[in-house]
């Protein structure tokens, strides 16, 4: 075992540069480079069509980059997937039919060489209870906690999660997280994708926001943490002076629409202050926290490379 | 071990869909009680009815039996098992003939079957012919496999069923598995081609010995490599993602 982990820290649990994949016209991901630590927890965020689960596919070797190259524990996907070194939820992966639960965490269990005791699994992912139950007769939630069991019995040492908690309700929800730290503990590389802010911070050591095909933000949780803090001032001010607004204390950024000006502050209490104090005819103020999307906006606007992409492309984030 | 527990768990799968085996094999079953008992005494291409009939009911059962693993490949298709497996050190040739070797012994079942409903009907040979129609029928049927494996790839479940059911029809028609359509002439030379015809002509065993000609080998073989090629085409273009 201290054998093993010595070479897991010499190589990157996922190695990823310049991947690019289209289909037909649309560039689906254009130029990710992503580097994942053995033994890391990467929280993979961001909207629709962003492209997560293209940049996941690669990872796993479901699809093939159209350029660039992934290295999964410095060998192709393919090589590692057929190693027995990854696991993985995909998006809508229904269980099989008319197999009882237990054979079916059986039966991916056999693929592995080295898998986990099936009731074990059953018991951490919370199927024990059902685990007679036929595969086709299974509750949402439960589908869901017998995916993640198929997932996890072949004892992986990289686990890839594509939005794993999508259409389960907010208590399936924390359970499912409950379990997934059990995971984690065990030293696994774990790349999950998200569309919940909440859940990255929560369970993430490592943000990685993704928005139009490209990497936008890279970094610890608490950074990404201190930008959900971030709030958005909306206000009426005819003939507003924009760089006497951006002066100020507490704001970060300055839009205008029409009379509307639009604040990005960090701290939005010295803001509002300071527009009462240096603004006279102020008006229809408006504090908001800031959605992900602005999260996104914000970060797109620090980073060069998405700027750039952004100026290329026909879509430009609003 | 893994292609053990695959194969379980895929007959496991079968066993627990009662329906499709009860069609597969008790359909072409008591269409030969019915239509054999009726024309005992009668002789249809030089071969008494009862033995035709079952060399050509048991093809038929065994066409059906045969061209299922389509049908569940498009199965888990539909629900993303297939892509989850290949996330799984699980080798697409374990996977493949898991579903094929199931596939295979319904086909057995469906062939054993008519031949015991055949000796009650007074059909009796040699041990030795048994088993060369039986061999005959079970590689006669091999192209059927290879269809099911490239419309499992193609098609969605939905239009599936029909694609089955319409492929097994049409060729067991056209083959003279109902009795033969073409005694003679152009559609003969044309009907040579299909490889349930041959299946067809296993029945001969029966009746005087004789097996196929090389022809009957020809159209079996160069079904199933086409058939397998174009399976294998439907494979590499379902595994990229659209």
């Amino acid at each position: 075992m201290g054998a093993m982990n010595d070479r897991a820290e010499e190589v990157a649990g996922v190695e990823a540069t310049s991947l690019t994949k289209a289909y037909g016209p649309v560039r689906a991901v254009c130029g990710v480079d992503l580097s994942i630590a053995a033994g890391e927890t990467v929280a993979l965020l961001g909207p629709n069509g962003a492209g997560k689960s293209t940049t996941i596919d690669m990872i796993l070797g479901l699809t093939h980059p159209g350029e660039g190259n992934v290295a999964v524990f410095g060998s192709s996907p393919v090589a590692a997937v057929r190693a027995g070194k990854v696991g993985g939820m995909l998006q809508g992966g229904g269980p099989v039919d008319h197999l009882r639960v237990r054979e079916l965490v059986g039966l991916v269990a056999s693929y592995y060489p080295h898998p986990m005791g099936v009731a074990e699994v059953l018991a951490m992912t919370g199927c024990d209870g059902f685990a007679r139950q036929m595969t086709n007769k299974l509750s949402g939630g439960q589908s869901q906690r017998v995916r993640f069991a198929t997932a996890i019995v072949g004892d992986p040492d990289l686990l890839v999660l594509d939005e794993p908690t999508a259409a389960i309700d907010v208590e399936g929800r924390h359970e499912f997280w409950a379990a997934m730290r059990g995971v984690a503990e065990r030293g696994k590389t774990v790349l999950f994708a998200t569309h919940y802010l909440e859940e990255a911070n929560e369970f993430a050591d490592r943000i990685v926001i993704m928005a139009r095909g490209v990497v936008v933000a890279d970094g610890p949780a608490t950074d990404i943490k201190a930008l959900a803090k971030q709030r958005t001032i909306r206000a009426t001010l005819p003939g507003a002076n924009l760089a006497a607004l951006a002066a100020l204390s507490g704001v970060e950024s300055v839009d205008r629409h029409g009379d509307t000006v639009i604040l990005s502050c960090s701290d939005p209490d010295a803001a509002l202050e300071a527009l009462y104090r240096n603004f006279e005819g102020i008006r229809d103020v408006e504090v908001t926290g800031a959605s992900l999307e602005e999260a996104f906006m914000a970060l797109t606007a620090d980073d060069p490379t998405a700027r750039r992409r952004a100026d290329r492309g026909t879509e430009v984030p609003r | 071990m893994s292609g053990f527990s695959q194969l379980r768990c895929e007959l496991l799968r079968a066993a627990r869909n009662p329906l499709t085996f009860g069609i597969t094999v008790g359909l072409p079953l008591v269409v030969f009680f019915v239509v054999a008992g009726a024309n005992r005494h009668a002789h249809v291409a030089g071969i008494v009815f009862p033995v035709y009939f079952m060399g050509a009911m048991a093809s038929y059962g065994a066409m059906f039996a045969a061209i299922q693993p389509g049908a569940r490949i498009s199965r888990d298709r539909s629900i993303g098992w297939t892509r989850q497996l290949r996330i799984t050190p699980l080798r697409t040739r374990t996977y493949f003939a898991s579903k094929v070797a199931t596939a295979y012994l319904v086909v057995v079942v469906s062939i054993v079957v008519l031949f015991a409903a055949g000796t009650a009907y007074g059909v009796h040979m040699t041990a030795g012919r048994w088993l060369e129609l039986a061999a005959l029928v079970l590689v006669g049927v091999a192209p059927l496999v290879a269809i099911g494996l490239a419309i499992g790839h193609l098609l969605a479940p939905d239009s599936l069923t029909p694609a089955v059911a319409g492929t097994v029809v049409v060729f067991a028609l056209l083959g003279g598995e109902f009795g033969p359509l073409f005694p003679h002439g152009t559609m003969l030379a044309v009907v040579k081609l299909l490889p349930s015809y041959w299946l067809v002509q296993a029945s001969k065993v029966a009746a005087f010995g004789r097996g196929w000609p090389a022809e009957g080998w020809l159209v079996v073989a160069a079904w199933t490599a086409v058939m397998l090629g174009a399976a294998g085409l439907a494979y590499r273009r379902d595994t990229a993602r659209i």
